[in-house]
């Protein structure tokens, strides 16, 4: 149960920093998400994340910021094993089923569906 | 030659036009809100039974100057031009319009007061008797303009409070030389105004100081005081707008409290959730289309003065970064004009 | 206008007429949403685990690919954008956002055709995420080449 906790506690809290960010700033939502995968690859990269991850567990590896977590996880465990070439492959390969997912539902949702007025 | 013209930006007309009749029709969310009961036509169905949005415009535009046609039993071979525009790039909903109608054609551009600006070439037109009978229209769609100037539909983003709602709608109205009330006596043209605000959601700040600026004009020129009019509405500055636009002219040395409002504050209420109201071409033609012209005929209200406000932004140089440039133009409409009273 | 005449003055101006962003009320929709959204996860990668016996990688293997399905459908079938009116960054950060990203404007453009609109689109919010995503990782990957 105390797992859970912190999984709502870190990934609300990763959710209100980019709230502040967006109601504070005139950065759009795009900058956000791309800063934020940045950020989990370098925090990543300098070993910080992975320890956020172990106690946040979903609510650090659902936010995009975990997507960038990914990414240099990959890349470096596939530096680890296939040296240089590693550096290019890892980080795809790590992150493919989701970015497949995306392309594919993606699709399929504009086949089966129009995009409707707000009310 | 004659000198029909007032200071630097007003024109007086002698033989003043008349506004024939008006047509306004708009989608189910305007219809909702408080003057439902001025419009000719509510569409329960925004998207008309037309395949795209861009359509389903074009649609509201031709079905608002066949009403007005209708109304009048005028065929278009009875007018003599066609003067519109809309948001669309390359005011497309209004040229399907005019290809339908074969009248001969205009296209103009003033974003969110296209209507104004129309409105304004008409009246030179057929004050100068070029003409008997000019068509003028303005449309917008929520929809259409949501994808070409801010995000996807479908997507998940919180609108700003100072965003504002894009009118979905269409007026038109008839400009006529007629000795029925009610004239368009003034028309003030507007310069551009430019404070530098860049956020595309936050239109009512940046088009503010245009409204001001060709109001303070229009009183120059013509020597006219607040209090001259029954009521001086702008077109589309939402709250944010009317607030500033209020409290600068009362800087000025101008007090509007009492008979100044915003057609884009009107055509909403505050349970419907848009924020800082409506905006778009199609809101101040509405407006003045069904509500205005309304209260014109019954006598309500006798002298006007319309205020239709532009954010002259393209989707392109905001995203570089630019500004937005903003214009207003201004139009008097009387009931019973006081001709011959000279300014100052 | 006599009163204002510089941009500056203008801004300056109107920084005190401006609306509230209700910073706080935001603050804690985007927690709570945000939150909630994780917790779903966490949900999905242990039962995943539990149920379906799954390693640690393949579970979040299956809980990202649900995760960006709920995101997808919810988005054609027109709820996250009312969820996203209220949730504010508590549904655009977590992975079900960039499914919305990518959903939402495949949707739109469907009405241009399939490869200039569905095709063409889809990444027009989603893409620089993967191009700076990718290209940071790549770097990072060279940079821990020469250096571990």
């Amino acid at each position: 149960m105390v797992d859970y906790i912190w999984v709502f506690v870190i990934g609300g809290i990763i959710c209100v920093i980019a709230q502040i960010i967006m109601d504070t700033t005139k950065l759009l939502p795009a900058h956000i998400l791309v800063l934020y995968v940045v950020m989990g690859v370098l925090l990543t990269a300098i070993g910080i994340y992975p320890k956020i991850v172990k106690i946040g567990q979903a609510g650090a590896t659902v936010p995009i910021i975990g997507f960038g977590y990914s990414l240099a996880k990959g890349t470096m465990e596939a530096v680890d094993k296939e040296g240089i070439i590693g550096a290019f492959s890892g980080g795809i390969s790590m992150t493919a089923s989701g970015i497949s997912a995306a392309v594919v539902f993606g699709y399929l949702a504009s086949i089966f569906s129009h995009s409707k007025s707000k009310k | 030659m004659k000198n029909n013209r007032l200071g630097r930006q007003t024109i007086r007309f002698e033989n003043p036009p008349t506004i024939l009749n008006t047509a306004s029709i708009v989608g189910p969310k305007e219809g909702e809100g408080p003057l439902r009961d001025y419009f000719d036509k509510v569409e329960c169905d925004d998207t008309c039974k037309e395949k795209t949005f861009e359509k389903a415009e074009e649609y509201f535009c031709n079905e608002s100057v066949e009403t007005l046609l209708h109304k009048e039993r005028l065929k278009s071979g009875d007018i003599d031009y066609y003067i519109g525009g809309d948001l669309l790039n390359q005011i497309i909903s209004t040229s399907f319009t005019a290809k339908k109608l074969g009248i001969p054609y205009f296209g103009v551009y003033s974003a969110c007061a296209t209507f104004a600006e129309a409105i304004q070439l008409a009246s030179c037109i057929i004050a100068g008797e070029f003409a008997l009978n000019i068509v003028v229209s303005a449309s917008s769609h929520f929809s259409s303009a949501e994808r070409q100037y801010r995000s996807p539909l479908e997507s998940g983003v919180q609108r700003k409070m100072t965003a504002q709602w894009t009118v979905t709608g269409a007026g038109s109205m008839l400009l006529t030389q007629n000795s029925k009330p009610p004239y368009i006596t003034h028309v003030t043209t507007g310069i551009v105004q430019d404070y530098g605000i860049k956020e595309a959601d936050n239109m009512g700040t940046a088009m503010a100081p245009a409204a001001v600026e060709t109001i303070l004009s229009h009183f120059k020129d013509t020597g006219y005081k607040p209090d001259d009019y029954d009521l001086i509405i702008t077109g589309d500055l939402g709250t944010v707008g009317k607030d500033i636009t209020m409290d600068l002219l009362l800087r000025e040395g101008f007090d509007v409290s009492k008979n100044y409002t915003d057609c884009g504050v009107e055509i909403y209420d505050e349970s419907q959730d848009t924020h800082a109201r409506g905006s778009g071409a199609g809101c101040s033609a509405v407006v003045f289309s069904g509500y205005l012209f309304d209260q014109l005929n019954k006598k309500e209200l006798n002298k006007i003065l319309f205020v239709p406000t532009g954010a002259l932004l393209s989707p392109t140089t905001t995203l570089q970064g630019d500004t937005i440039p903003c214009i207003a133009h201004a139009i008097t409409i009387e009931n019973t004009p006081e001709l011959g009273k000279e300014a100052k | 206008m006599k009163s204002i005449k510089t941009d500056k003055e203008y801004k300056d101006y109107v920084k005190d007429k401006q609306p509230k962003q209700t910073l706080l009320k935001n603050c804690i929709n985007a927690f709570i949403w945000g939150g909630s959204i994780c917790i779903f996860g966490q949900l999905l990668f242990d039962m995943s685990k539990k149920h379906l016996e799954l390693n640690e990688k393949d579970a979040a293997t299956v809980q990202i690919i649900i995760l960006i399905f709920i995101g997808a459908f919810l988005t054609s079938v027109g709820i996250y954008d009312k969820i996203g009116k209220h949730a504010g960054a508590g549904s655009i950060v977590p992975i079900t956002g960039f499914a919305n990203s990518i959903v939402a404007p495949a949707m739109e453009y469907k009405k241009e055709g399939y490869v200039m609109g569905v095709g063409a689109k889809m990444f027009s919010l989603a893409g620089p995420v993967l191009v700076y995503g990718t290209s940071a990782s790549v770097i990072v990957g060279i940079i821990y080449y020469f250096f571990k």
